[in-house]
């Protein structure tokens, strides 16, 4: 069976798709070893000073920032889609389960602008959360959510729990209900039985959403931008002001470079922090 | 409700009170944004004051929003059918065959999933700017293609793994060539898997922002990328209303898609 029918038409453009993919990924690579030619959009000959210019405080700042941004959301986020995943595979009832699912996941589709632009209204000095708590006395002055690195927090949790219950509900459906059964019947009260049993048998979906939620976060642009305001930068933000405020696509370019590079890093750190964790759930 | 068990665990009391809370915090947005849609005066204030359903007259009627609309619809019917195109094909190649480069060729265009969306778009811009073709609608759909495609991929390989090869060795065993067993066997019966791959592709592409904010111009500009201009210039409730018909016609979609196909089945978080 050597024969393979119709694979240079199956394949072929899948491999022009990944080549547009690799010349983009190869274009921001060659631009950020270029110089940058002020008030121009040609660039100068070869240069690393695009990469020195990155270790600034400022960038450096901005990279922590954006790191510990990412890892606070993908926290948050897994602490608050797990037990929605939990009812979503442990529900019986099928309308409320629907409900479920659909209340969890529609934010998915709604876009980055949308969502940013509801939690605008949420967060504002005259938002919701301000009004209320105004209404019913419990602070005199509005509290300053906007423009604060908790509001992009809060905001990016929300735009990355959908999919975060999606990994984990994949996760958790996977587990044999017998072992927790087992557990039961020898005693083991229900929260032992979860954190023993359930827990690390659904570690490989907290994995791969945790990860993912990262990566996620770290794309991010309209959130921090619009309720970041300018306050809170993070590599998206840099990027896109170097390039459409000061055309100085060079260094920008190097920025996502040296972003790229830090994505990878991170997620094949967690990937091998976390691997005696996954191989629990593989038991 | 009724399927819970009569004696409730208090441990169960608190789960579910927990789950609403979380809920509550993921409709709160959508909820609010609803209320301020309504709202008749210009400024944004909660609780309004008088209620009016000029915003949602203005935000039908303001020009960008209907050309980000239609430019959109393009961008989307183009991306996410070409996505559809080349991801079955490839996913045909992925599941039956081995050649060389496969793994490399299956990273590469999984990538997407983990490239910041700045990234992408930042590199097609230069790219375009190398070639000299310039920002437009190829660009745009080029890099909504790239970054849709790992999910239709998905999708249609998921379809492929719960397909009885059986059917397709029947139908070469009675005689079918192997493109009549393509178009007559295999296609046809992936068709749930095509249609939910292309419906996710497109809702994806439609709202893709961050990707196309780089790669294009005043003349291909769609609807995400004149809503944030629109909140960058105005403050007024008119992009509320427009999220509210968002989100309307979202919640719509999907809960058309789970009723013909059964949403966990597609996200595959469905208990087997």
């Amino acid at each position: 069976m050597t024969q393979r029918p119709f694979l240079g038409w199956l394949v072929s453009p899948a491999v022009l798709l990944a080549l547009g993919l690799a010349a983009a990924m190869a274009a921001i690579l060659q631009y950020s070893v270029r110089a940058y030619v002020p008030g121009s959009l040609d660039v100068g000959g070869l240069t690393f000073e695009n990469f020195t210019t990155l270790l600034r405080p400022f960038y450096l700042w901005a990279f922590w920032n954006t790191i510990l941004l990412c890892l606070m959301t993908a926290t948050f986020t897994l602490i608050l889609a797990y037990p929605v995943a939990y009812a979503l595979v442990r529900v019986n009832n099928k309308a409320l389960k629907s409900f479920i699912l659909i209340a969890s996941i529609t934010p998915l589709f709604l876009g980055e602008v949308v969502r940013t632009y509801s939690w605008m209204i949420v967060l504002g000095n005259n938002g919701f959360i301000n009004s209320v708590l105004m209404s019913l006395g419990i602070i005199d002055s509005p509290l300053q959510m906007m423009f604060t690195t908790s509001g992009v927090v809060a905001a990016l949790v929300h735009v990355t729990m959908p999919i975060m219950v999606i990994m984990l509900t994949a996760g958790l459906s996977h587990i044999d209900r017998n072992y927790e059964k087992a557990a039961e019947s020898l005693g083991a009260g229900p929260i032992r039985c979860f954190m023993t049993v359930t827990l690390p048998l659904s570690m490989p979906g907290v994995v791969a959403g945790f990860s993912t939620a990262f990566a996620w976060t770290f794309s991010a642009f309209a959130t921090p931008q619009l309720i970041g305001g300018g306050k809170v930068n993070t590599v998206s933000t840099l990027v896109y002001q170097l390039g459409f405020a000061s055309f100085n696509f060079p260094f920008a370019a190097s920025l996502s470079f040296a972003g790229l590079v830090m994505t990878f890093a991170v997620l094949a750190l967690m990937k091998r922090a976390m691997r005696p964790i996954e191989r629990l759930g593989e038991q | 409700m009724s399927s819970f068990p009569m004696r409730k665990h208090p441990l169960k009391l608190v789960g579910i009170l927990l789950v609403t809370v979380i809920l509550g915090f993921v409709m709160l947005p959508a909820v609010v944004v609803t209320i301020t849609a309504f709202n008749d005066k210009a400024i944004l204030a909660f609780p309004p004051q008088s209620y009016s359903l000029r915003w949602f007259a203005r935000s039908l009627a303001y020009d960008d929003f209907r050309k980000g609309f239609w430019n959109g619809l393009i961008v989307t019917a183009w991306a996410s059918t070409l996505a559809l195109a080349i991801g079955t094909g490839f996913a045909l190649a992925l599941h039956r065959y081995s050649f060389s480069l496969k793994s490399t060729l299956e990273g590469l265009l999984l990538s997407p999933l983990v490239i910041p969306h700045f990234t992408i778009g930042l590199g097609l811009l230069i790219l375009s700017a190398q070639l000299t073709v310039g920002r437009g609608f190829p660009l745009v759909i080029l890099a909504h293609v790239i970054l849709v495609l790992p999910f239709v991929l998905r999708s249609v390989f998921i379809s492929l793994q719960n397909l009885d090869g059986r059917l397709e060795m029947a139908a070469s065993s009675l005689g079918a060539s192997p493109g009549r067993v393509l178009f007559t066997v295999t296609l046809p019966l992936l068709v749930p898997g095509l249609v939910s791959g292309w419906l996710f592709a497109a809702i994806l592409s439609f709202n893709e922002f961050t990707a196309t904010l780089f790669v294009s111009n005043q003349a291909a500009q769609t609807l995400p990328v004149a809503m944030y201009n629109y909140v960058r210039e105005y403050a007024d409730p008119t992009l509320a209303a427009l999220s509210v018909i968002y989100i309307v016609v979202t919640a719509l979609l999907l809960t058309l898609a789970n009723l013909f196909f059964g949403l966990g089945k597609i996200l595959n978080v469905d208990a087997h």
